[in-house]
């Protein structure tokens, strides 16, 4: 297999599809000031066609993508429809188009309900009908094959049940260009494959679909066609059929960095691009016949499966997060029932679970931000459960948590955001230091690879580079327990990678890390051992290295071969 | 003591009736994500364009259209300079404000030299002598239309769906194809359409005249009302009757002999300080609408 043929040539290689396109776009360009987010692109989307589109972190995908959906302007361009030039000036224009889109970053009403989320698009100004419209909701979700409760007050659901009801509602609007901007970030497995039957389906009627996903593996299952942006430039532009994970990642990365290693990865390897690259291909599963798969995700980084070579260590050490009977009550049930875990130092403990089973009121109770019922947390020796939040990262505990945009400043640059936890660190006198302030965060940037400028609003970052950020602040502080949770969610893969590298890093340096992810590859390929949350309570734990994909989803799904009694579970874990 | 309490109750619908019309027009507002501090000053226009209209045309109905008009062309101030030019809401609102009362002051100056309070055609008490029924019809309009007319659209209509996204997430909203620039510029138009009409009744039913000063800070009580009732049409019509029945206690107060030693001052500051006891107690901790005070910019 070879790389080296430069990639324009592929667009103009590639077949085209049959028949008018049912979006076609022509040299479209978008600046933010000095930066092309988008450099005279061209993509078609036929009828019944499943489009992926990938590209790293800040490439322009969801600028495309939010040009198509009259969203954002772009600066020149056109956009056609069945071959009609059409000018979208608002989402409203889109949807009047057959254009439906879920986007990256949520747009839900948090303080309405499922219903009246999904009757804001195209509601009229006269007599709304609840009723009719939760009928409507409760079928359009039946025919997704998935459930949702239409009565539930969008806050108070969890990111990946949120997600479902994007995807709801953009189905929701009979449309016949669906725009999926990484739509499963945070479905677990079994809610991928719901996900992807649905699509099928839909695609069998003649449906149209952009899909955007870091994660390759998905994109060969799903996708006719695959276009790869690089620094707001299409790159490449070729049919999926064929295709493996790993090629794909080859085009993303820019082929020429990892053409020598590729063929052989090994696991000595210290080439970050390979790493990205076998961790991906590592994720993909079954469908690659060589080394790199049969030991999924463990051969995908320079450092060692950990769980293998923890004797390494000094046989038991201190606990760095100790959590016991942590109870929170609900309105109808327990929410979290009498959780006990003890995270040692230098140890990675996994939480496997379906999205809403605990995890977020878990992590919410461990950063101080719900008081627990009952119960407590220790960081090392220190009792933190009454503690405020800024006393709890002054104990060592640091914090990734899912929902990005609740963790920073939007409003504030990416600087103030990287030193808002430390700024006692910075404080010259009364003042803060900026030119150490500046220099630190250069450090940052420099060190994660944040795409963006010290002075951007945070808000302005792409989904990636702002994870980013917050990974740089939390990692940064060297905290004695990390709790990340769903650190990796809608990161490019050689960022994941780059994470995964950073988490191992933290792990030798002594940080007890609990990882809750929806990601079982990422859990199996990180985590010493892995416990199972499944309606509020730990229900189950299997070490790593031995565990398997099926037996954590049996667990997942509630299925316990031998429930540990509650009073047990803590000499279990401990 | 023989407590008069049929009078003080029927003088509380009365006192909290341009309260209510103004702090629905401010829940409009509000639930939209626009803090509208033009709010006095859009009522003192209602008012004196109320009574100006009335005083020439010789017909209350016609002032009270006029007070409306004035007050949508306030709003659509509001809306010049927070929606279209994204000016700080506080700014703008306290502009506004000081804008409406000094041209109104003016105006009346350069009118009615020498301060002459004319008398002007104004509305009638319904049902006079029923003592508690006998009400101006705009307090029976406030309590038995307007209040659960708003109430009804922000539950169950489009529009009401549209304020409250517009208000809450924005980025939503426009998603969903709602125009968000319009749907605020509605609901300012709207709100000040209610706010003038809460002005108009200070001079056209209640007085039947103007004099300077006349809003003497009602339009910030609505303020305080709207925090104090969540945003909602019924709470805020009790915060609005709460008010109501203190200043009407104080006033009864106030001519009751064995009440004579109290400073008529304290008295009258009485109502403003049960609205600031009443703010410390239920006004903590409140959720704000989301996207409260923000200007909406498409990327
Ligand atoms: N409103 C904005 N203002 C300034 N810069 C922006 C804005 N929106 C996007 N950008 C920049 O444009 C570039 C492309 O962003 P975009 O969100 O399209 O990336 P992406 O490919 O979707 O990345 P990701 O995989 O992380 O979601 C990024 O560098 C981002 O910082
Ligand atoms: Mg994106």
């Amino acid at each position: 297999m070879s790389f080296t043929e430069s990639r324009p040539d592929e667009v103009s290689e590639a077949p085209r599809a049959l028949g008018v396109p049912l979006a076609e776009l022509v040299g479209i360009t978008k600046s933010f000031g000095a930066l092309r987010a988008n450099d005279s692109i061209d993509l078609a989307v036929a009828p019944g066609e499943v489009h992926a589109l990938l590209g790293e972190n800040g490439a322009g995908k969801s600028t495309l993508t939010r040009i198509l959906f009259g969203l954002s302007q772009p600066d020149s361009g056109e956009i056609l429809i069945d071959g009609r030039l059409t000018r979208i000036a608002s989402p409203a224009d889109a949807r009047a188009a057959g254009i439906g889109m879920v986007t990256q970053e949520f747009s839900l009403v948090g303080t309405m309900t499922v219903t009246e989320n999904l009757m804001l698009a195209g509601v009229g100004l006269g007599r709304i009908s609840r009723a009719a419209a939760r009928s409507r909701v409760l079928e359009a979700a039946a025919r997704l094959g998935v459930t949702i409760d239409a009565d539930a007050v969008v806050e108070t659901l969890s990111v990946g049940e949120r997600q479902r009801v994007e995807i709801v509602k953009a189905l929701f609007h009979n449309c016949r260009l669906l725009i999926l901007d990484e739509p499963t970030a945070v479905l677990v497995p079994q809610d991928v494959e719901i996900l992807f039957d649905s699509i099928r389906r839909l695609r069998a009627d003649g449906l149209g679909v952009i899909f955007i996903s870091h994660k390759l593996h998905e994109v060969v299952a799903i996708a006719d066609r695959v276009s790869i942006l690089r620094r707001g430039r299409i790159v490449a532009s070729l049919p999926a059929a064929g295709l493996s994970p790993r090629r794909i990642a080859a085009l993303m990365v820019g082929a020429e960095a990892i053409i020598p290693d590729l063929a052989e990865p090994t696991e000595a390897s210290s080439d970050p691009a390979l790493d990205a690259l076998s961790t991906s291909i590592g994720l993909a599963s079954s469908d690659l016949p060589d080394a790199a798969t049969d030991a999924p995700a463990r051969s995908s980084g320079p450092v060692p499966a950990p769980a293998q070579t923890a004797p390494a260590q000094p046989a038991p050490a201190q606990p760095a997060l100790r959590m016991s009977k942590l109870t929170l009550a609900g309105p109808a049930r327990a929410l979290l029932d009498e959780v006990s875990l003890t995270v040692r130092s230098g140890e990675i403990v996994g939480i496997a679970g379906v999205s809403g089973n605990g995890q977020t009121e878990l992590v919410n109770v461990l950063c101080g931000v719900t008081a627990t019922t009952s119960g407590t947390v220790h960081v090392g020796d220190a009792d933190i459960t009454e503690r405020t939040v800024t006393e709890r990262l002054a104990a060592g505990l640091g914090r990734l948590t899912e929902d990005r945009r609740g963790s920073v400043a939007l409003s504030l640059s990416v600087a103030q955001n990287l030193v808002l936890e430390d700024l006692n660190r910075f404080r010259r006198g009364p003042f803060l230091d900026r030119r150490r302030i500046r220099a630190h965060v250069a450090d940052l940037i420099e060190r994660f690879d944040i795409r963006a400028d010290p002075n951007d609003p945070i808000r302005s970052l792409s989904g990636g580079n702002m994870q980013k950020v917050l990974l740089a602040r939390a990692i940064d502080r060297k905290p004695r327990a990390l709790v990340a949770s769903q650190p990796t969610r809608g990161l490019d893969v050689g960022s994941c990678e780059y994470v995964y590298s950073q988490l191992r890093a933290l792990k030798r340096a002594g940080t007890g890390v609990l990882l809750i992810s929806e990601d079982l590859d990422e859990l199996l390929g990180l985590a010493d051992r892995i416990v199972v949350i499944f309606s509020g309570r730990l229900i189950g734990e299997v070490p790593a290295h031995t565990a398997s994909r099926q037996e954590l989803g049996l667990l997942m799904t509630g299925h316990v071969a031998n429930p540990v009694p509650p009073d047990e579970r803590a000499g279990v874990t401990a | 003591m023989d407590f008069p309490l049929i009078a003080v109750l029927a003088a509380t619908l009365t006192i909290a009736t341009p309260l209510v019309w103004a702090g629905l027009g401010a829940i409009i507002n509000e639930r939209a994500g626009i803090l509208n501090l033009g709010i006095e000053g859009t009522m003192y226009a209602g008012a004196f364009v109320g009574f100006l209209t009335a005083s020439a045309s010789g017909s209350a109905t016609l002032g009270l259209l006029a007070a409306i008009i004035a007050g949508a062309l306030a709003g659509s101030l509001m809306g010049l300079l927070t929606v279209t030019l994204g000016v700080n809401q506080h700014v703008a609102g306290i502009g506004t404000t000081l804008l409406l009362i000094g041209a109104c002051d003016f105006s009346n100056r350069i009118l009615f030299s020498a301060g002459s309070q004319a008398v002007t055609a104004k509305f009638d008490r319904l049902f006079a002598g029923t003592g508690f029924f006998a009400q101006y019809p705009m307090t029976y309009l406030a309590f038995l239309v307007a209040a659960p007319a708003l109430w009804w659209v922000l539950r169950s209509s489009g529009f009401g769906l549209r304020l409250r996204a517009v208000g809450e997430n924005p980025e939503a909203a426009d998603a969903a194809g709602i125009p968000v620039a319009g749907t605020r510029y509605t609901a300012l138009v709207l709100g000040g359409a209610l706010m003038g009409t809460g002005g108009a009744f200070l001079t056209l039913s209640l007085l039947g005249s103007f004099t300077l000063d006349i809003v003497s800070g009602r339009g910030w009580i609505c303020i305080a009302l709207i925090i104090f009732g969540r945003w909602k049409v019924w709470p805020v019509v009790a915060g609005a009757l709460l008010f109501g029945f203190a200043d009407a206690l104080q006033l009864q107060l106030a001519i009751t002999p064995q009440f004579g030693a109290v400073p008529n001052e304290l008295l009258i500051a009485f109502p403003y300080l049960v609205v600031i006891g009443a703010l410390a107690i239920w006004g903590r901790g409140v959720r704000y609408p989301g996207a409260y005070l923000v200007p909406y910019r498409r990327a």
